[in-house]
């Protein structure tokens, strides 16, 4: 659905920005791995594609809230940053699957890379209500990129943080950590969120340990509803076949092995309607 | 008193409650929308192009944010006839969508084919033939720059088509003379005409150096589309006054739209904007009653095409209230 929220509060988290907004409709909705897309610009902006942002936190105060991270990486984000509390946004939300809930009270280990971190805490949030036990390993480039830290600390059992430079916690990626908390918490399930390539590492170490593995990728997107089909990646389906799907709508939230990683950004010569396999001609 | 401006249009004889429809590619077959809203409040729902083969589409990155637009290069990635028959136009069938169905091939033949899957399908309200697809038979020319080739799938689809099913030619803008190229299309029997299609772009990402898309160059939409589109629609409603025009291209709202419909489109085409906002058709067929109305209307029919008329001319809809608030 649509709603025309307001700025509550915003905060800058290390290097990410955080807005909360009164987002009646979409908060009571949200499910863990869900997503908003928001518009930018104002009313007439020169920008017409919608930012699908991550949900942090979700609360029911004020007819409902949700609190949105990003990171700056262009003019839209840029002028997302600049909001201020009062100032309205057009939301579209919730959006896309949420993440798959275990029945049973099992031990998930939640890992997350740069601010993909930040769709975790719901989830964990979830996932604590159902007995499950929580462990959290987070990690990023530098100290000042890893989202989430302290709250992470104080919802699991464990945290275990990992910088590429050392400036926090191990030294490494969240891969690196992965199996020995995946080993000692003898954990159930893993959940993941991130950019590609640790997502692609994370399900690799998941799949030795033989548990599964839930996936929320972050693609590029313009609608966030489905009808652009530009946010598509090789998936493969329950009868075997790859697919080109929409991280929109099929996903965002994806079982890691069915993801082809190291496809993401070609048309596999496999995938349902490539070319070659039996229509030739470009549109 | 403000009295309701009467909104119905007519594509060749098929009467639509509004003139306001999806551009072909920017609402999949509907469903997507349907959850926002009840879509028999379309004038119609364009569907993306139908292939013959199912197509997974161009690699990513397939769409880059330009200045007041986005670059597209999908590649008609779609299921495929079989599919389309079987699951998506039954939906919108049963439930009495009005659906101009587009089509896409790489040949003439491909073409007749997959008017012949549907010319006994139930609830093509009209099908539109999207001529930017390259000629596999002709070095991979687009149709839609050459008046001949164009001229022969219309021909052949006409003549495929069941006569109560217009047959739209959907043209491109990016040619030497899109008149001449309108012109081989309503010779070879097209009942009306659909532009514009998106005019090939490109950009630069000047961190990774490299074209933003993988494909290179991709189809240009939005606003900045705008101004090309109303020029084609005026050249070609000035060539061919009689041809229906679907305006197609940039519109994001009623003021757009009513530049199509004054440059003399009967129905307007609705794509990048509903990336921006999935109820623009809704809030653009308002806007462009208001505007309407504001400005005496009783009839969209007696604003199609209207800024064609002399300057200094006095509008034909005025004179008429005139006429009647005297007597």
């Amino acid at each position: 659905m649509q709603v025309t929220g307001t700025v509550l509060t915003t905060r800058r988290v290390d290097a990410y920005h955080a807005l909360t907004v009164v987002a009646p409709g979409i908060a009571e909705r949200h499910r863990p791995g869900h997503f908003v897309s928001v518009a930018v610009g104002g009313a007439h902006s020169s920008m017409v594609t919608r930012r699908a942002l991550t949900v942090h936190d979700v609360k029911a105060d004020y007819g409902g809230t949700v609190e949105l991270v990003f990171t700056v990486r262009g003019p839209g984000t840029a002028w997302l940053a600049e909001r201020r509390a009062r100032d309205t946004l057009d939301l579209v939300g919730p959006l896309g699957r949420p993440f798959p809930l275990p029945r049973d009270p099992v031990h998930c280990v939640l890992v997350g890379a740069e601010y993909g971190s930040a769709v975790l805490f719901p989830l964990a949030d979830m996932l604590l209500e159902r007995g499950c036990r929580v462990d959290f390993v987070l990690g990023a480039a530098s100290a000042d990129r890893v989202f989430g830290a302290m709250r992470a600390r104080r919802l699991a059992e464990t945290t275990t943080l990992t910088t590429e430079d050392g400036s926090l916690g191990l030294r490494g990626r969240v891969t690196d950590a992965l199996p020995s908390v995946i080993a000692d918490t003898r954990a159930d399930a893993v959940y993941a969120c991130g950019p590609m390539e640790s997502l692609r590492a994370v399900t690799a170490v998941a799949m030795e340990f033989d548990i599964p593995v839930q996936v929320a990728v972050e693609e590029s997107m313009a609608c966030g509803i489905g009808v652009c089909m530009t946010c598509v990646l090789p998936v493969i389906g329950d009868d075997g076949a790859t697919r080109m799907v929409r991280a929109c709508a099929e996903g965002p939230v994806f079982r890691g092995e069915r993801v082809r990683f190291e496809d993401v950004g070609t048309i596999p010569f496999d995938a349902l309607g490539a070319p070659g396999g039996g229509a030739r001609h470009a549109g | 008193m403000a009295v309701a401006v009467d909104m119905r249009t007519f594509l060749a004889h098929v009467e639509l409650a509004n003139p306001v429809t999806t551009a072909a590619g920017c609402a999949s077959a509907g469903r997507e929308l349907a959850q926002f809203f009840d879509l028999h409040r379309l004038g119609a729902l364009t569907t993306r192009s139908v292939t013959m083969a199912p197509r997974a589409g161009r690699p990513t990155p397939r769409m880059a944010e330009t200045p007041s637009g986005m670059l597209n290069a999908v590649g008609l990635q779609g299921p495929g006839i079989d599919v389309f028959l079987e699951r998506e136009l039954p939906w919108l069938a049963q439930r009495g969508i009005r659906t101009i169905v587009s089509i896409g091939g790489g040949s003439v033949a491909e073409y007749s084919e997959l008017a012949r899957r549907l010319a006994d399908a139930p609830g093509v309200t009209a099908l539109e033939v999207n001529l930017s697809c390259p000629n596999m038979e002709d070095r991979g020319r687009v149709f839609a720059r050459e008046g001949g080739t164009a001229a022969e799938v219309i021909a052949s689809v006409r003549s495929i088509m069941r006569y109560d099913v217009p047959v739209v030619a959907k043209l491109a803008p990016d040619v030497a003379d899109i008149v001449a190229v309108a012109r081989s299309c309503v010779d070879a029997g097209a009942d009306a005409l659909c532009m514009i299609n998106n005019p090939l772009g490109m950009a630069i990402d000047t961190e990774t150096l490299r074209p933003s898309l993988a494909a290179v160059t991709g189809g240009l939409s939005g606003p900045a589309i705008l101004p090309l589109a109303v020029r084609c629609v005026w050249q070609v409603h000035a060539a061919l006054p009689g041809v229906p025009l679907i305006g197609v291209g940039g519109v994001m709202t009623g003021r757009d739209a009513f530049q199509l419909v004054l440059a003399g489109a009967c129905a307007v085409g609705v794509g990048t904007a509903l990336f921006n906002d999935p109820y623009a058709c809704l809030r653009i067929e308002r806007e462009l009653e208001d505007l309407l109305q504001a400005r005496g209307f009783q009839r969209l029919a007696d604003a199609v095409g209207l800024a064609h008329r002399p300057p200094g001319g006095a509008a034909r809809h005025l004179l008429v209230d005139t006429e009647e608030s005297t007597s």
